[in-house]
């Protein structure tokens, strides 16, 4: 049987004024999963994140991500795990402004020590792939919305990880860039890329998700299977343009 | 509470590092300046209120009696310029032997008196202060002036000069000091000894050096040729009163200066720091109706809350340093009670406030003027654009990248970065300052010792003045008489030349003379044997060859007006003698009246002068401890000792700069971290989003903290880069300006202290400076968490 990406189990987040984020909440993603998690505003899907990613402990219940015990980590252990398990893509982007796309997607590969001209070749390719490679020495304030958030995927991918966590990664796009980024994580799942995406949009998570899980006041509501989205399996042979991404 | 006071409560509890900075660049500002504006009135006031209470004289001229009359002296009086004259005086210049009532230790005896015959205390010049007794009447009645450096004379004690009896009637004090006592006009003819006049003068115009040189010239030029053998203007009286505050001022004023700058640069900084960062915040009280007065009022008052507490605690340090350095100095004023002048306190609290007001100011108005609609848009991003060149070069370099983001973000906020690079470059300027300061106090103090490995001390009478310490450079300002040797030289040089591991030898003999132009006497070191390899340091000039030369320290050639190549006349028991300066001795022994010279030039006076200290130079590969040990075993019929070293403690006063100077560039030091951490503290809660960001894609805490010290190592080799240069020019500034206020001139050696060898760490002091304000702030940005940083605006 595959080992599952992630393994929540019985995780729960209360902050310092004592006010609960997260109660009891056990989840399992297996390899090649595309997980939409949708929840209202406040319901706890960003904690989930945050605890996947290593960005936040669990008061209580572990974290198992790629076969690493997360919610023991400490800081470095914490960054060493994200720079090579995890591929995390923001709702604002969050792109430094002062380097250009290139350096920017370069950045998590020169984190791991990878040589400057390794990572630049595999910049190119992904940047190539995501077609933005004209905008390689670009500034990110001058990119659009939705180019932002490919070079964003681009950084995200650039150590080629076992988990991609988005979150909300259409919430600040029109619906025009919504949809490239749509395409864009639909042909990354295609590819067998595990996703995991927290939004507040059904329509993206129907779309992009093969399960979905709602989160309400920190508990899991439910957990169903999309039956519209394409399984890796079930989905065409894998474009040329996203086979390079893996 | 009001709105504004409301707000600038709420902005100076936010803001807690950049309130203690601003509060400690403030008190560091204050005490400095409180402790220079207290030293520099103290030291001034009371000579120049005893001044001109006492209508003090402006010239003191010295007339040869030979050359000549009372008459053609009263010429003199009549130049154009002269306001007020007093004399002729006649005076005479006498050896005194102690008399009834007067007991010295053995072995000593009294030093030369210059006595004037006046007939009054008072007159239209001069008016001298009678602190016990009354003024000589008749024969045989002296006044002995409180300043005397022979001894310490009181009523009923009794002088002889040669058959004459002189009983101490009174005790007086000149402020111009025109003498070592006074006499009856016809007393002073029939003493014997040097004669000679006194003319005392006020001018118009004598403020300067020059004006005195003018008026100097213009009287001797109405006296008869050659008749003015010498002359004392009262610039240099007041020198020799102040200096020991005096001292201090130079060195003072320079921290002082550094602490303002400091001051006027981090409240700047925190300010418009403050402004900044709070862009949104501004936005959003301007939204809800705050006027721009209001906005500017409430960062106005966030700076000067922790400035007025810093200034407050300041002015405590400030007074209770000037309080300890002025009570040592009361005793250069006799009865006076020196204490901080209240004005200055409240001269330096309010300029140090009206300074940081304005400051503060400057960068509030900022605030004030920003669009609502701007400052709620921009947050606080740096502008686009800024910085991208040096990021593309940054990128580049063959190092970690961690390093690189960190190299180049200084050029993203360059007015910050600007003024980290000030805090950095006046703390390196206060440390290479301080390293000079201290390496040529130290060097002052090892010129006060010759370069002998053994000294060799005679046996001398109990309490007398003695060595170790008499050698050239000898700080002692008062020659408490002439201390003669009671062991046996013979023996004493023999057992030096017959010890085993001696390479040379020298002695020196200790003696007072008079000299035309200075009031007192003069200590002479006179020489015995070759003591060119001793290490006396000399300002300018060569050392005397044989008799009939001498070197001279600054402050007699300053008061006897001679200039190197210059021939002097000295009067050594009755005798006098001419003596040629050949060079310029760096000497603080009697407070510079000294000179240096081989014991062959006095002959003719004292025949018999003993060395009572001999100089000794060890063979090389000698043990100087096992050496003194045997010598000492030698010498002990003798009775004389040896020490090893060229003789002479340390100085109180050396020891006070020198603390002084370690305390206050600490604290220019400190203030300059906390100046730099203020400003990454700024830096890093600005781009703790990018630095959130940075740690989400993996970034580690070790490699956060590279970066934000990385963004401050340019800074700093900048900083030190500049500092250090600054630092040696300012050395070479205060220093000299020190010794002016001592009276003297140093050599070059003193004043060149820093070595390639000195200057190297100096230099990585400033990034060393900023990697340590960094620090606090580094660490912080690496235990944030991920998750919190990303959440922040």
């Amino acid at each position: 049987m595959t080992e599952p990406v992630i393994q929540v189990s019985g995780a729960s987040k209360e902050f310092d004024d004592g006010q609960a984020a997260l109660r009891e909440v056990s989840l399992t993603v297996a390899p090649g999963e595309a997980v939409a998690v949708l929840g209202p505003s406040g319901s706890g899907k960003s904690t989930l994140l945050n605890l996947v990613a290593g960005l936040d402990r669990p008061s209580r219940g572990t974290v198992t991500v790629a076969g690493i015990r997360v919610d023991t980590l400490n800081e470095a252990g914490a960054a060493r795990f994200r720079r090579q398990k995890i591929g995390m893509v923001f709702q604002f982007f969050n792109l430094l402004d002062d380097l250009t796309v290139l350096d920017n997607v370069v950045l998590p590969a020169e984190l791991t020590g990878t040589s400057r001209s390794v990572a630049r070749r595999r910049a190119g390719e992904l940047l190539d792939t995501l077609g933005i490679a004209k905008h390689a020495r670009a500034y990110p304030g001058r990119l659009s919305g939705g180019e932002r958030q490919r070079v964003a995927v681009a950084r995200a991918l650039m150590n080629r990880p076992a988990l991609l966590l988005a979150d909300e990664p259409t919430g600040a796009l029109d619906s025009a860039s919504g949809a490239e980024v749509e395409g864009l994580l639909n042909e990354l799942h295609q590819e067998g890329q595990t996703i995991v995406l927290v939004t507040h949009d059904l329509a993206l998570a129907e779309a992009c998700a093969t399960r979905t899980v709602r989160i309400v006041d920190g508990r899991i509501a439910s957990d169903t299977l999309n039956s519209a989205a394409m399984t890796p399996s079930a989905a065409p042979a894998a474009s040329k343009s996203t086979a390079v991404a893996r | 509470m009001s709105t504004l006071l409301r707000l600038a409560r709420t902005g100076v509890g936010r803001r807690r590092v950049q309130t203690l900075v601003i509060a400690l660049a403030s008190m560091m500002a204050v005490t400095a300046s409180v402790l220079g504006g207290s030293l520099l009135v103290a030291s001034n006031a009371p000579f120049d209120h005893a001044f001109a209470r006492g209508h003090g004289a402006h010239l003191t001229v010295q007339y040869d009696a030979a050359k000549a009359t009372a008459d053609q002296l009263a010429a003199t009086t009549r130049v154009t310029g002269v306001t007020a004259a007093a004399g002729p005086f006649r005076t005479a210049t006498v050896d005194p032997a102690p008399g009834a009532g007067l007991d010295l230790p053995a072995g000593m005896k009294l030093s030369p008196m210059r006595l004037v015959g006046r007939a009054e205390a008072g007159g239209p010049v001069d008016q001298v202060s009678l602190l016990a007794g009354h003024w000589a009447a008749g024969p045989g009645q002296l006044v002995a002036s409180a300043d005397y450096s022979g001894a310490q004379l009181t009523v009923g004690q009794q002088l002889r000069v040669g058959a004459t009896e002189l009983t101490v009637v009174g005790v007086a004090r000149s402020v111009s000091a025109t003498a070592d006592g006074w006499v009856t006009p016809d007393q002073a003819v029939t003493l014997g000894g040097v004669p000679g006049w006194q003319l005392l003068y006020r001018f118009a115009q004598a403020g300067a050096g020059a004006d005195l040189a003018a008026d100097r010239a213009a009287v001797t030029a109405a006296a008869p040729a050659g008749a003015a053998v010498g002359s004392r203007g009262w610039l240099d009286v007041k020198a020799g009163n102040t200096k020991s505050t005096g001292l201090f001022l130079p060195f003072l004023t320079a921290f002082g200066l550094l602490g303002l700058g400091m001051s006027v640069l981090i409240v700047g900084n925190v300010v418009a720091g403050a402004v900044g960062s709070g862009t949104r915040r501004i936005g959003i009280l301007k939204a809800i109706g705050l006027t721009p007065a209001q906005v500017v009022g409430a960062y106005l008052v966030q700076a000067l809350v922790p400035a007025a507490a810093g200034t407050l605690v300041g002015a405590v340090l400030g007074n209770v340093g000037a309080g300890a350095v002025l009570s040592g100095a009361e005793q250069v004023y006799g009865t006076s009670s020196l204490s901080v002048a209240p004005w200055v306190d409240a001269a330096v609290v309010a300029g140090t406030l009206l300074l940081v007001a304005g400051t503060a100011f400057a960068a509030a108005l900022r605030a004030g003027r920003l669009r609502t609609v701007e400052a709620l848009a921009v947050g606080r991003t740096p502008k686009a654009g800024r910085g991208r060149a040096a990021t593309r070069i940054a990128v580049r370099l063959p190092l970690p990248r961690p390093v690189t983001l960190g190299l180049a973000r200084p050029f993203a906020r360059p007015a910050r970065s600007l003024a980290m690079v000030s805090a950095v470059l006046l703390g390196t300027v206060a440390v290479t300052f301080a390293f000079g300061l201290g390496s040529s106090l130290q060097r002052i103090q090892q010129a006060k010792q010759s370069t002998a490995d053994v000294t060799v001390i005679g046996a001398l009478p109990p309490g007398a003045a003695g060595p170790p310490g008499s050698g050239p450079g000898n700080s002692s300002g008062n020659v408490a008489g002439n201390a003669t040797r009671s062991g046996d030289t013979a023996a004493m040089l023999a057992a030096i030349q017959a010890q085993p591991g001696t390479s040379a030898v020298f002695g020196t003999a200790h003696t007072e003379v008079g000299a035309v132009g200075t009031t007192g006497s003069v200590a002479v070191t006179a020489f015995l044997g070759d003591a060119s390899w001793g290490g006396f340091q000399l300002v300018a000039g060569r050392w005397f060859h044989g008799a009939g030369e001498a070197v001279a320290p600054t402050g007699f050639l300053t008061a006897t007006g001679t200039r190197i190549g210059d021939t002097v006349t000295v009067t050594d028991h009755g005798q006098q003698l001419r003596v040629r300066i050949s060079g310029e001795a760096f000497s603080t022994q009697n407070d510079g009246l000294a000179l240096l010279t081989d014991a062959a030039t006095l002959a003719a006076a004292e025949p018999d002068l003993e060395a009572d200290l001999f100089y000794v130079a060890l063979k090389h590969g000698t043990d100087p401890d096992a050496y003194t040990d045997a010598l000492n075993t030698a010498l002990a019929p003798t009775g004389a000792r040896a020490e090893t070293g060229g003789g002479g403690g340390a100085s109180q006063l050396l020891i006070v700069l020198d603390s002084l100077t370690a305390l206050l560039t600490l604290m220019l030091i400190a203030v300059a971290g906390l100046g730099v951490l203020n400003a990454v503290v700024l830096d890093t809660r600005d781009r703790v989003r990018d630095l959130g960001v940075a740690k989400a894609l993996g970034m580690t805490p070790r490699q956060t903290v590279a970066t934000v010290l990385a963004s401050v190592a340019l800074i700093g080799l900048a900083g030190g880069v500049a500092g250090v240069p600054v630092g040696v020019w300012l050395q070479h500034l205060v220093v000299p300006a020190m010794a002016h206020s001592a009276g003297l001139r140093l050599p070059p050696a003193i004043l060149s202290v820093y070595g390639p060898v000195d200057l190297l760490p100096l230099l990585l002091g400033g990034p060393l400076l900023a990697l340590l304000g960094a620090l606090l702030p580094a660490t912080w940005a690496a235990r944030t968490r991920t998750a919190v940083a990303l959440r922040t605006e």
